[in-house]
């Protein structure tokens, strides 16, 4: 396949241009396209993310000073509730696969569409209604929920804010994420094009794979216990109430069955966009491409067995503490692993320093060092320590945003192109990776040390010796979010005036590469037929690619 | 997916594919399974904590509805699995009245459904009654996985009649015919998945003394 070819894609309108049953908004949100339920998803997602930010940044400037700053504790109890739950169930888990996934997938197995296009659709509305109902709750009378996103009983039974409406949006919002999940398991099995044996996949497609299953195997766990939580306050069952000799406990087990998954639900789509951008900006073969594709399977299968690592404080046997540890510990050998590849991989390779490589940068450094604190909280004297505190609070974020978020700056700036059929300007991407990374870390690196010395989460006021390390992280806040806000109008910017897109401005390998950008309405105008792996740039390469 | 080397033209695009189609519906049992495997979870939990109140409170129960029940529900798989071999054969109204015939079933398990926890709300035992909260909290927590159990139970007969319906409907216009009939395939496994999550409340609730 040739590399230069200008795409006619650039100049027509590709798939935009199609003329379907209805026209205007309602051709977007009654669309079955794959291509335009992963925008309409893009579009929602990004809503709902801007509003959690706004949520965080309040939040933040709550914690400059010592007591009361700009808000009353019930209200920094439903900011941190909502922005949990949207950043969670509205952001990291829909971000990547219902975006990138949708938008994708077909394109990168070489497919017109999905296997359900019509339930597709039917997840996009599941998505749409229950991010509104979590909006919506905000509003009702008895005020926002002040659960933290974790719903843990007995406090979700007994507090008089809105807390069923919640409940349901998450239920209806894993009702979507079920969908889209066996959607893409079928779509893998069933629609790869000729040639594409599983291991000529992307490997972003494994990663999809393996989040689709966790999606599907772990998604039914958390609906049946928020549905429990909610008969609890109808009806008053007493599962689990500890007044009718329900155990609280239990609720946190069956919560993190689900919810330990789910982070990797988070995480997988973001180690297979790196896995993805890296080749192509080292104009190199992926090293150890099966051992980057298992170890997504094996993240998957290891993650759904330490879920009680989140409970050591609970009480629990001994034996249960020692067995939850040591798995915890294992899952780390397959996400080193993965490490170890992108690092080999950029190594002797023709490394082109563009904007999706430096996010991925970032994304490295950021997810290693979420990974290693949470080896640390993994540790059991550790974890006693720290349970509860910043520490944690800094950790996840490491992991999920600088980790997954960072990994989906990544991807939008790496499929821009391709999505819109625009290009963005280089400096202004440059400057917000610098002050996103920047900011980011020091937003997040004082949490740290604030954790340490025992600053516990979900508090709105803390002891005076905490303050400059508050402070310090609050303007890294602000300097996170002004890159964040370039970002966003650079990217904006180039969607009205940006250079037309040449339909492969990366030298990318993958199926996606060779239609035209924006792509036309069904992809491909005849399935191509694969005879190499993903990744063949032994052009680029003295050696002939290595082969793991 | 038909791998000729010179690729597939855009008119092949609409293509059937009822492996696919099977396999999403699967994955979609699956999920459901799992959503029941929570319950059972929790009332594993709950019987080894309380054995003895269990004992009591199912004790409670009329083992002989229960029994009806399961026959009931039993013919009912039978009924559709008929269907889907008549389908086959092509005898279309043999295959409605078998259709039919399973529906009327369903039916026949709600109402005895509806009897049954009628009586129970009669004897004054339903959640936070103070009949039940007098009780031991054992036979509290019985009685809320009772409820919750069969209750979702009951709903999933309910979801599980629209669908035969939608199916029989579809028979009936010719939609589903002999050489197309992976629809009511899915419909007879869904209604499977009903069974098979009856087959196991049956024993947890009423046999297990
Ligand atoms: C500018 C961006 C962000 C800021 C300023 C921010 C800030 C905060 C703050 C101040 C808290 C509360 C800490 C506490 O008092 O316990 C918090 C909690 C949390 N954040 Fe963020 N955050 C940001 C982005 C994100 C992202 C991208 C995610 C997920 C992908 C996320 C997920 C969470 C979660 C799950 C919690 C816990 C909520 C709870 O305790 O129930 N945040 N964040």
């Amino acid at each position: 396949m040739t590399q230069a070819t200008v795409s006619a894609g650039a100049r027509s309108r590709g798939f935009y241009g199609e003329k379907g049953k209805y026209s205007g908004i309602r051709g977007w949100i009654f669309s079955t396209d794959h291509k335009r339920i992963g925008l309409l998803y893009l579009v929602s997602m990004a809503g709902f993310f801007l509003l959690a930010v706004t949520f965080g940044v309040l939040m933040r400037l709550e914690m400059l000073s010592p007591g009361k700053t700009i808000m009353e504790p019930q209200t920094y109890n439903t900011l941190f509730t909502l922005h949990g739950i949207m950043m969670i169930f509205l952001f990291i888990i829909p971000g990547l696969p219902a975006v990138f996934g949708n938008f994708l997938l077909p394109l990168l197995i070489g497919a017109r569409d999905v296997f359900f296009p019509r339930l597709n659709l039917l997840s996009w509305w599941l998505f749409i209604t229950g991010g509104l109902l979590a909006l919506v709750s905000v509003f009702l009378p008895g005020g926002a929920a002040d659960t933290g996103w974790t719903f843990y009983v007995p406090y979700s039974i007994r507090t008089n804010t809105n807390v069923l409406p919640a409940l349901f949006a998450a239920f209806i919002l894993g009702f979507s994420s079920i969908l889209t999940g066996l959607n893409f398991i079928t779509t893998i099995h069933r629609m790869r094009a000729p040639g594409m044996g599983w291991f000529r996949m992307p490997l972003f497609v494994w990663s999809l794979y393996a989040t689709a299953w966790i999606q599907v195997l772990a998604t039914p766990i958390i609906g049946i216990t928020l549905l429990l939580v909610a008969l609890e306050r109808w009806f008053g069952v007493g599962i689990f109430d500890p007044a009718l000799g329900g155990d609280p406990v239990l609720y946190q087990h069956l919560f993190w069955i689900y919810s330990h998954p789910a982070v990797y639900i988070m995480i997988l789509p973001g180690l297979g966009v790196a896995s993805e951008i890296l080749p192509v900006f080292a104009r190199r073969t992926i090293f150890g491409y099966k051992f980057i594709a298992f170890s997504s399977v094996a993240i998957a299968g290891l993650g759904s067995l330490v879920w009680a690592h989140h409970m050591f404080t609970v009480g629990m046997s001994y034996t249960g503490m020692f067995v939850f540890s040591l798995l915890t510990f294992l899952v780390s050998i397959p996400s080193a692993i993965k490490i170890f590849n992108w690092i080999a991989t950029l190594y002797k390779g023709s490394i082109v320093l563009d904007v999706p490589l430096l996010f991925i940068l970032s994304f490295i450094v950021q997810f290693s060092i979420g990974g290693f604190t949470g080896l640390m909280l993994g540790a059991l004297a550790v974890n006693i320590h720290v349970q509860d505190t910043y520490f944690v609070v800094g950790h996840f974020h490491y992991v999920m945003f600088g980790g997954t978020g960072f990994a989906l700056f990544a991807a939008i700036h790496y499929w821009f192109p391709k999505m819109f059929g625009k290009m963005y300007r280089k400096g202004p991407a440059v400057l917000s990776w610098i002050l996103a990374t920047l900011g980011f870390n020091t937003l997040y690196m004082p949490f740290f040390f604030l954790g340490y010395m025992g600053m516990p989460r979900r508090y709105y006021d803390y002891l005076p010796e905490y303050q400059s390390f508050h402070v310090i992280a609050t303007v890294g806040s602000w300097i996170l979010v002004l890159g964040i806000i370039i970002m966003i109008v650079n990217l904006l910017y180039a969607l009205k005036k940006g250079a037309p897109a040449l339909a492969n401005p990366w030298g990318g390998k993958t199926l996606e590469w060779t239609v035209p950008s924006p792509p036309p309405t069904e992809n491909f105008a005849t399935i191509p037929v694969v005879t190499t792996g993903p990744y063949d740039f032994s052009e680029y390469e003295q050696r002939p690619a290595e082969h793991s | 997916m038909s791998g000729t080397s010179h690729g597939i033209p855009a008119e092949a695009h609409v293509h059937r594919d009822d492996t696919g189609s099977r396999l999403g519906m699967w994955l979609f049992l699956f999920t459901e399974l799992i959503l029941f495997g929570g319950l059972f979870i929790v009332y594993a939990v709950y019987r080894f904590s309380h054995p003895d109140a269990f004992h009591l409170a199912a004790a409670e129960l009329n083992t002989f509805v229960g029994t009806v029940n399961t026959i009931i529900l039993l013919t009912s798989s039978l009924t559709v699995a008929m269907s889907i071999t008549a389908m086959q054969e092509g005898r279309k109204a043999f295959a409605l009245t078998l259709v039919g015939l399973t529906i009327a079933l369903a039916l026949a398990f709600l109402v005895n459904k509806y009897f049954e926890w009628g009586h129970k709300f009669d004897v004054g035992i339903y959640p936070g009654s103070p009949e039940l909260l007098s009780q031991p909290q054992g036979v509290i927590l019985y009685f809320g996985l009772y409820f919750i159990m069969t209750g979702l139970h009951a709903l999933h007969v309910i979801i599980g009649m629209a669908v035969l319906m939608y199916v029989f409907n579809a028979i009936r216009r010719g939609t589903i015919h002999a050489t197309s009939y992976v629809r009511l395939e899915s419909g007879a496994l869904y209604w499977h998945l009903v069974d098979i999550i009856w087959i196991f409340l049956f024993p947890l609730f009423y046999l297990l003394h």
